[in-house]
């Protein structure tokens, strides 16, 4: 049956790149390489004036960023927040509490609210799947997907591929990673999963069963039997955040059994190559899918995701300014 | 024609006449006479003119019984920005449809006699076809204690259902088909295991896993269909399973039949058309209950149709507002409408491609749901009520839903290029829905002289 037939109004696929919204960054599934690369190339320039200090510069002007989170996030928003004053962009801010939204007002209207107030670019954190892109097929504004439910996170997956593009020096092609644990509700490994891929590596993922999502073979990763398996030999390992309701859910029995079976410690830390690193995108519950000792060691590249962050956030914003120039034009 | 009447030799008032239709069954071309509701003669096609009140000319057109869907949420009462009696009901007729069977699930949900009768009354006053309440299982569809289900028939249920919910407890569930038992009225089943459902929002699988998406497993309907048929067999209850959409129910389908038991299921277009890759990038048109599923699922879906395993079609026509359906996907309703894109989904799904014949597709839509509910049979004979529908089997067009009758425009299948609709539709020999292109010559222009041929 041919859905392209059947289903005529389905969007485009919508990611920067994508030839309908490639102004958006909705995810990394739909965005070309080349833009890829080069906002690893930007983002390596960004975090090089931040260490030197040569901050800002250049201004994208009159560029105005809205940061909408829906969803509680302390690190996602500092982090955005400090990248849109290190662009020069003008900036505001909004929390879902306290707000229409908690007075009944759809997401589109509250974000139409926004975008008309001339708003340039939405950066849009919410715990739906698909709240980038409904957002991206209404308004005007440029979106950018700050984290949406269990779908991507693209900024993160940018980070992630950054902080291993250091740590790789430069080279994915042959390059293996391993990504342990709750994969089934993790924004985080689709994004990165999604990225590694194109840029060549290949990637092991490993969890509790009742954590992995239905054939997640389709997205192009292997899935190993245990943790052990994954890391063995793995260039780069990243543990996800496990989080205490999936108890609740009865997916997991114990967060004691999680640690034993799946934890990155430094025993199963030592089945990777020499040189491999550790990643995490926080917060972390240390004991649990990560040991103290690992999180703090020599192979832990934790805190320069951290850094790389803002760096990648700026590249973003800058990319973002360059479409609102091109469509000026 | 009409030579009974002829025989009085005056002018008889109210003779409609098709002239020149082509049985939906045997394929001769007839002429039908009509008058006060029912068929008053049929007989092969002459090329002379024929007077009457009212000619249609029907030449190339295939005339079959009018419709009939068993599964229909008219949303009335408490829900009319969403649907009503009268725009549903007009969207039947539009689709070819003489009678539709509605959901209780409305607001209030109709669970007592009251009800039952406020919506036969309101379907009186303005329905566009006939209608058909079906009650509730249980009250406020709560899943807990049993309706008053003799009263309720008594009052014109033709079913139970609490669709749209599941009744979970098996121990209800068997005490609803015991003491259903005596009405023969079926229980339609809607099936969803809730647990396994959890908060998914359409087929577990890889395109869920892609975009996010919590997903609901085939499982989460189909052991509910294999309990319901387990419990048709301890109770000897009649058993309907609703909008099947998985190979694991069709299987459970079979079995009941190798059993001999008193259960039969339905299907809607929208399990052999589409797969769970409609979704695409989160359209919420595509978002139904049960949700889509994958491409075998849709092939044993149309397994099921071929070798008879499913008894009739539906729709599960269920329209919500343009607003309800514009939010992110896991906020959006389930539900799309159908009733205006029924047959000629069916007729591009099943008969083109050659999986059925024409007459086989528009039995599955007419004489079958009849069977399954018991209401009375409608046919091409004399004396037969004039529930009739004109199809044009070749026709193409396009889904345009802002010109749909219907208050829901929410289809998947907007813009999509089909084959087959429904021409003319008449109900108790009222004609109901017409497109332009048919004539219809009225008084006067026929000479009103009925018993001319």
């Amino acid at each position: 049956m041919n859905h392209a037939r059947l289903h005529p109004h389905a969007p485009a696929p919508s990611g920067a790149g994508a030839s309908s919204h490639p102004r958006h960054l909705l995810g990394l599934e739909h965005l070309q390489r080349e833009t890829l690369l080069a906002l690893l190339e930007d983002a390596a320039k960004w975090r090089e004036r931040a260490r030197t200090r040569e901050l800002p510069c250049e201004r994208p002007r009159g560029v105005t960023v809205c940061n909408a989170f829906f969803e509680d996030s302390t690190r996602t928003r500092i982090s955005f927040e400090l990248a849109e004053q290190r662009v020069g962009a003008t900036r505001v801010s909004f929390s879902a509490s306290g707000s229409s939204v908690s007075k009944g007002e759809t997401l589109l209207d509250t974000a139409r609210v926004i975008a008309a107030m001339n708003v340039d670019v939405l950066v849009v954190r919410h715990p739906s799947s698909g709240s980038a892109a409904h957002l991206a097929r209404h308004l005007d504004a440029i979106v950018v997907n700050g984290g949406d439910g269990t779908h991507e996170h693209p900024t993160q997956g940018l980070l992630d591929l950054l902080t291993l593009r250091d740590a790789w020096d430069g080279r994915f092609e042959g390059r293996r990673m391993a990504i342990v644990g709750d994969i089934a509700h993790s924004r985080v490994a689709r994004s990165a999963i999604h990225g590694l891929r194109k840029l060549g590596a290949t990637i092991t993922v490993a969890g509790p069963a009742t954590l992995l999502p239905a054939e997640v073979e389709s997205l192009g990763v292997r899935v190993a039997h245990s943790a052990d398996e994954a890391l063995e030999g793995a260039d780069a390992a990243m543990a996800l955040r496990i989080q205490r309701e999936r108890m609740e859910c009865g997916l997991l029995p114990s967060m004691g059994e999680y640690a034993r079976e799946w934890g990155l410690n430094a025993e199963r830390v030592s089945r990777m190559k020499p040189h491999a690193v550790v990643m995490h995108p926080g917060p972390m519950n240390r004991g649990v899918e990560i040991a103290p000792d690992v999180a703090d060691g020599e192979r832990s590249v934790i805190f320069d995701q951290v850094e790389n962050g803002v760096a990648v956030r700026c590249a973003v914003l800058e990319w973002c300014a360059g479409s609102l120039a091109k469509a000026a034009a | 024609m009409v030579r009974g009447l002829a025989r009085e030799g005056g002018r008889v008032s109210g003779v409609t006449i098709l002239q020149g239709a082509r049985h939906w069954k045997s394929g001769a071309t007839i002429d039908v006479a009509m008058r006060d509701g029912a068929i008053v003669e049929v007989r092969p096609s002459q090329s002379a003119e024929i007077k009457s009140d009212t000619l249609i000319e029907a030449a190339g057109r295939v005339l079959a019984p009018g419709l009939v869907d068993l599964h229909v949420h008219l949303r009335e009462p408490g829900q009319t920005s969403k649907e009503s009696i009268a725009t549903g009901t007009r969207a039947a007729a539009a689709g070819g449809f003489t009678a539709v069977a509605c959901m209780p699930n409305t607001n209030p949900v109709v669970d007592n006699v009251a009800w039952v009768r406020w919506v036969l009354e309101r379907a009186a006053e303005s329905g566009h076809c006939r209608v058909h309440p079906i009650a509730v299982v249980t009250l406020g569809q709560k899943g807990e204690q049993l309706a008053e289900m003799h009263a309720l028939a008594a009052a014109g249920a033709v079913a139970f259902s609490d669709d749209g919910r599941p009744v979970m407890s098996a121990a209800i569930m068997r005490r609803a088909l015991e003491y259903s038992r005596p009405l023969g009225l079926p229980i339609v089943c809607h099936e969803e295991d809730l647990t396994l459902k959890g908060d998914g929002h359409m087929n577990e699988g890889a395109v869920a896993t892609r975009l996010g998406i919590r997903g609901i497993p085939s499982q989460a309907e189909s052991v509910m269909a294999w309990r319901d048929v387990d419990l048709a067999a301890l109770t000897r209850g009649r058993v309907h399973l609703a909008h099947l959409s998985c190979a694991s129910s069709f299987e459970a389908l079979r079995h009941a039949r190798r059993r001999g038991l008193n259960v039969t299921g339905e299907t809607c277009p929208h399990y052999w058309m589409l797969t769970e890759e409609a979704v695409g990038d989160y359209d919420t048109h595509a978002k139904m209950n049960p949700p889509l599923r994958a491409e075998h699922d849709r092939l044993a879906t149309i397994e099921a149709i071929v070798d008879g395993t499913i008894d009739c079609l539906t729709t599960d026509h269920a329209p919500h507002t343009f607003e309800e359906k514009r939010q992110t996907f896991d906020a959006a309703p389930f539900g799309i409408v159908g009733l205006e894109t029924a047959i000629a989904l069916t007729v591009t799904g099943l008969v083109e491609p050659g999986h059925l014949s024409l007459a086989r597709a528009i039995e599955l839509w007419t004489d079958a749901p009849r069977r399954v509910f018991g209401l009375p049979q409608v046919s091409l004979e004399v004396g037969s009520p004039a529930d009739l529908v004109l199809l044009e089997p070749e026709e193409r067009w396009t889904v345009e839903p802002a010109a749909f009758y219907s208050k829901g425009r929410n289809t998947p299948f907007g813009g999509m290029q089909v084959r087959g609709r429904a021409a003319l539709t008449m109900c108790g020999g009222r004609i109901t829905h017409a497109l332009p292109a048919v004539v219809i010559r009225r008084g006067a222009e026929t000479g009103a002289a009925v018993g001319a041929m």
